[in-house]
This record gives structure tokens, sequence and C-alpha cells, in this order.
């Protein structure tokens, strides 16, 4: 992978006319037991945007990405993936709609008993049985290239870092060419050269694909390079969204010392 | 003021009532996720697209795999039989009989009873583990976020492997059992093997084995349904892989046994 330089502390702007709402989430609650994660979410993600999800530990950025990959149902509200409810959808339908989304897990969740190749390739194989083994290998050598894991397709997910782990994730969730693509934390616990090259590697997916992205995240400067938009989380509610200075501009308390860590 | 003089009884009525109520809840909740499993893991198996390459990979991790363990316990129960039988049957003047008692003793109680016990506690803590490692690591979260369904990819090969494994590892172990039983008689009295079974099927008709035989199918539906089913249910890291581990053992044995009794007596209505 080219190493890197300046990155760009702007990111494109989608393009014009691309605003097909992707995913909006409406209202979402969700309790785990006593506990109320999620106390009435609304988002809403279109093509070409990247909307990156902020907040401390614990307030329920993954959930929030689990509810929209169809991981969890939400006790009310509605998950609309292109317009659709995911809610009551059978493991079937659902598998249809999870055809068009991308997810990279918290720790890449590899497959552990299969090769680095094997484990990208693993969509591909259950979904794409029109291409043959040749085109699937293929496809799986550009992904890892695109990666900057190109050479390492025989290597087991126990012999490589955490880092090169999430770039492996990140090429299976590429593998089906998505419209949506889910990130959760994809720079945490990654030294600052990585990171990165991880953000780096995102936004030139972005200018590539115009797909509808949503990044967990509660690194502020990773945020800030790749996002368009960013929401803030706290106590189960979006405290504040918008661009970065709207941030800054926010006179809520705890918008204000979120800032200030960074 | 003083309590109403009812007070203290509901008390103690409310300190036994609520942990028992709890325990009563959780069986019931435990056997209503079983049925929801079990019935989401049948509708994938008979719904295409059929992971066949994973059925075959699971006939042989069940089958394969477990042989040599079944037939080296049926060998053992086998002799363990013919030396027990020789002398019970000595005392009683009955020792032509033996032939029969071992063949009879293997077939239809040991050799499907023991088949069953081993293979649950190979197979059972290996695939409660394996898939309670793939829970707790986000791997089975993984091929459902992939558009894949797990209780088709994971859990109904395994079970039908299972299902279709058992009454062929009970064939096994009967003849190592038989096998091992005329050679440890052999060793003390001359008996030819040709002597020995004729002998020991002597009036014997297929109902007379077969049923018992094919009834290990049973156990192999309960051994991958209960393993299938505590994996991918797991939660708690380390300590939840073991659990599960520990489960699919102690409640596949659990249940075998339970069904044995049941199934036993259904054949001998049905059967015979």
């Amino acid at each position: 992978m080219a190493p890197v330089h300046d990155l760009p502390t702007e990111q494109a702007e989608p393009e014009q006319g691309a605003g097909a709402l992707f995913v909006a989430v409406e209202d979402v609650h969700k309790t785990f037991g006593t506990h109320r994660i999620l106390k009435g979410i609304t988002l809403r993600v279109s093509r070409g945007e990247t909307l990156a999800v902020l907040g401390r530990s614990g307030t329920g950025k993954s959930v929030l990405l689990r509810l929209i990959i169809g991981l969890e149902r939400p006790d009310s509200g509605a998950v609309r993936i292109h317009g659709q409810d995911i809610a009551g959808l059978t493991l079937d339908e659902m598998g249809a709609i999870r055809k068009k989304m991308g997810f990279l897990f918290q720790h890449a969740a590899l497959y552990d008993s299969l090769t680095v190749g094997e484990n990208v390739g693993f969509p591909l194989a259950h979904h794409r049985r029109d291409l043959s083994q040749a085109e699937r290998m293929e496809r799986v050598k550009q992904l890892l290239v695109e990666v900057g894991m190109g050479g390492d397709q025989e290597k087991m997910p126990c012999d490589i870092s955490g880092g090169m782990q999430k770039r492996v994730g990140l090429a299976r969730a590429l593998a089906l060419e998505p419209e949506i693509l889910l990130l959760d934390e994809p720079t945490a616990g990654l030294d600052p050269i990585s990171s990165g090259e991880i953000d780096e590697l995102i936004l030139k997916l972005q200018r590539e694909r115009q797909m509808a992205s949503i990044v967990v995240t509660h690194d502020l400067h990773s945020a800030r390079t790749i996002a368009n938009r960013l929401a803030l989380l706290d106590l189960g509610k979006v405290v504040v969204e918008g661009a970065f200075e709207d941030l800054q501009q926010s006179d809520i308390g705890f918008v204000q010392q979120f800032l200030k860590q960074w | 003021m003083d309590a109403p003089p009812g007070e203290p009884v509901k008390a103690g009525w409310a300190a036994v009532a609520a942990p028992a109520t709890g325990a009563v809840n959780s069986v019931l909740e435990w056997f209503g996720e079983l049925g929801i499993f079990s019935w989401k893991a049948l509708c994938a198996a008979v719904t295409p697209p059929y992971e066949w390459r994973e059925l075959i990979r699971q006939l042989d991790e069940v089958g394969s795999k477990s042989f040599p363990l079944v037939a080296l316990a049926g060998a053992a129960i086998g002799v363990v039989i013919s030396l027990e039988a020789r002398y019970s049957l000595s005392r009683f003047g009955a020792k032509s009989m033996f032939p029969a008692t071992l063949v009879y003793s293997v077939v239809q109680v040991m050799g499907p009873i023991l088949t069953g016990l081993v293979v649950s506690g190979r197979v059972g803590a290996g695939m409660g583990a394996e898939l309670a490692s793939m829970k707790v690591t986000e791997q089975i979260d993984a091929i459902e976020a992939s558009a894949i369904n797990p209780y088709r990819l994971l859990a109904a090969p395994r079970i039908l492997a299972c299902i279709l494994m058992l009454p062929l590892l009970t064939l096994a172990a009967d003849a190592c059992a038989l096998l091992t039983g005329w050679f440890a008689q052999a060793m003390v009295e001359p008996l030819s093997f040709h002597q020995f079974i004729n002998s020991g099927f002597n009036g014997a008709t297929f109902n007379s084995f077969l049923p018992q035989t094919f009834k290990t199918a049973v156990y192999g539906l309960i051994i991958g349904v209960i393993a299938c089913f505590q994996g991918m249910r797991t939660r708690g890291g380390a300590e939840g892989v073991g659990r599960a581990a520990t489960n699919s053992v102690v409640l596949a044995s659990l249940f075998l046994i339970l069904a044995d009794v049941v199934l036993v007596k259904l054949i001998l209505v049905v059967f015979q």
C-alpha cells in the first residue's frame, strides 16, 4: 500500500443526484434486559454519504450497526433499507438484503479454520456460483491487493496481526460489491500509521464506489477524515448531528467535553 | 402497628415459590428455545441451496473419525459381556445359551446405547465447543451478515451427519463386540465362529435386530440438535465455550438414555 502522506481533511462531496436514501433508522429503541441502550435514534444515510457515529464506549454504537444489518431487532421504531422495513423479515428474506451490504466487525470476525483467501472468497463461494473457481480466486486476489494484503492468501488468521485481520475483514465485506458498508471501529487498536492507511482506503473506496457508509468510531480524527456527517451519541440518543463544524459550534456541554478530549 | 397475622406465612411462601418459579421458567424457556432452534434447522435442511460439501465433511468428522473409538468401545464391551455371561450361565447350567445371550445383549441393548454415549461424548463435546467458539468470536454473526443462513450451513449438516452415521457406527460397534466376545469365549472353550454365529442368530428375524440398530438414528438426532443448540446460543467467552461443551455432552447423554426407555417400549409394541 502507498505510504500515508497528507490525508485530506475534507472528504469528497457525494455525487450530484446521488441522494437516494439507502439506510433510514427511525425512532429506534432497544433494551437488553433492564438496560435501555437506544432511546429513540433517528438517522438517515444516502448513496455516496459517509456518516460517522461517535460516542463514549457503551452508548450503543455497535448495537446500532447490528440493528441495521439485522443481527438484532429493535424493540420499537423501524430500520429501513432501500425503504423496506427489515424488522419482520425472515432469515432468508433478510439474506437478499444483506447481499447488498458489507459489514466489518470490530474484531474482524474472520473464520479461524479458513485461510485469508478462503475468508475473503467465502461470500463469493456462496453467492457467486456463476463464477468459475479461477474467476473467484482472481477476484479474491484483487480484493486483497486493494486492502494491501496481496500475497497473503495462504496465511491463517492466527498468523496475522490485528490490523491485518481488519484489512482482510474489510476485503471480505467488499466481496459482493455492496451498496451499503457498515464499519465497526475500523481503526480501533491500530497504530497511527495503520489507522491512517485504513482511513485512506475507506476514502478511496468511497470515491470509487459511492456507497452509503456508516462508520462507528470513537476516533474523532478518523471521523473528520472520512465522514461527510458526524452523529454524536450519548445516553442512547443522538445529541448532535452534522458536519464537524456543527459539532464545534454546538453549545451542548457533552459535545464540548467530547471535542476537548481531541 | 402489628402486621396482619397471615403476612409471615405469605412471606415464607414467596421465599420458596420465587426460586422454584424461576427454575421452572428457565426450564420452559430452554425447551421453548430448543423447539424454535429445531424448527429453524429443519426448515433450513429441507430448503435449497443444500450444503453438500459441508455435509460430506461432517459425515467424515462424525463417522470416520468416531469409528476407532466406537470400535474399541465395542470390542471392550464384547469381552466384558462374554466373561460375565459365561460365568453367570455356567452357574445356571445354561452354557449353551452363551452365543444367543451375547448376540442379543450386544445387538439389542449394549451396542446401541454404548455407541450413543461414546459418540455423544466425542462428537457432542467437539461440536458444542466448535460452534460455541464461533459464536463468542462473532464468526456465526459474520456468516449471517454475509447473507448465509447459519442454520443451513452449520446446524443442518451436523445434525444430518449424526442421524446418518449413528446406525452405521452401531453396526461397527456390534461387529467388534461380537468378534471379541466370541474370541474371549473361544480362548476358554473351543467354539468356531461359524457355530457361534449360527447359534447366536438361530431363530432371529430382522425385527429382532434392525429396529434396535436404527433407533440410533434418533440418538443421532438428539446429539446433533443438543450440541448445535448449546453451541450456537453460547455467551460468555471461554467460560461459555467450556459450559457449552460440557452441557452438550451431559444433556445429550441424558436425553439419549431417556429416549432409549421410550424407544425400547415402542419397538416392543410395534415390532414384537
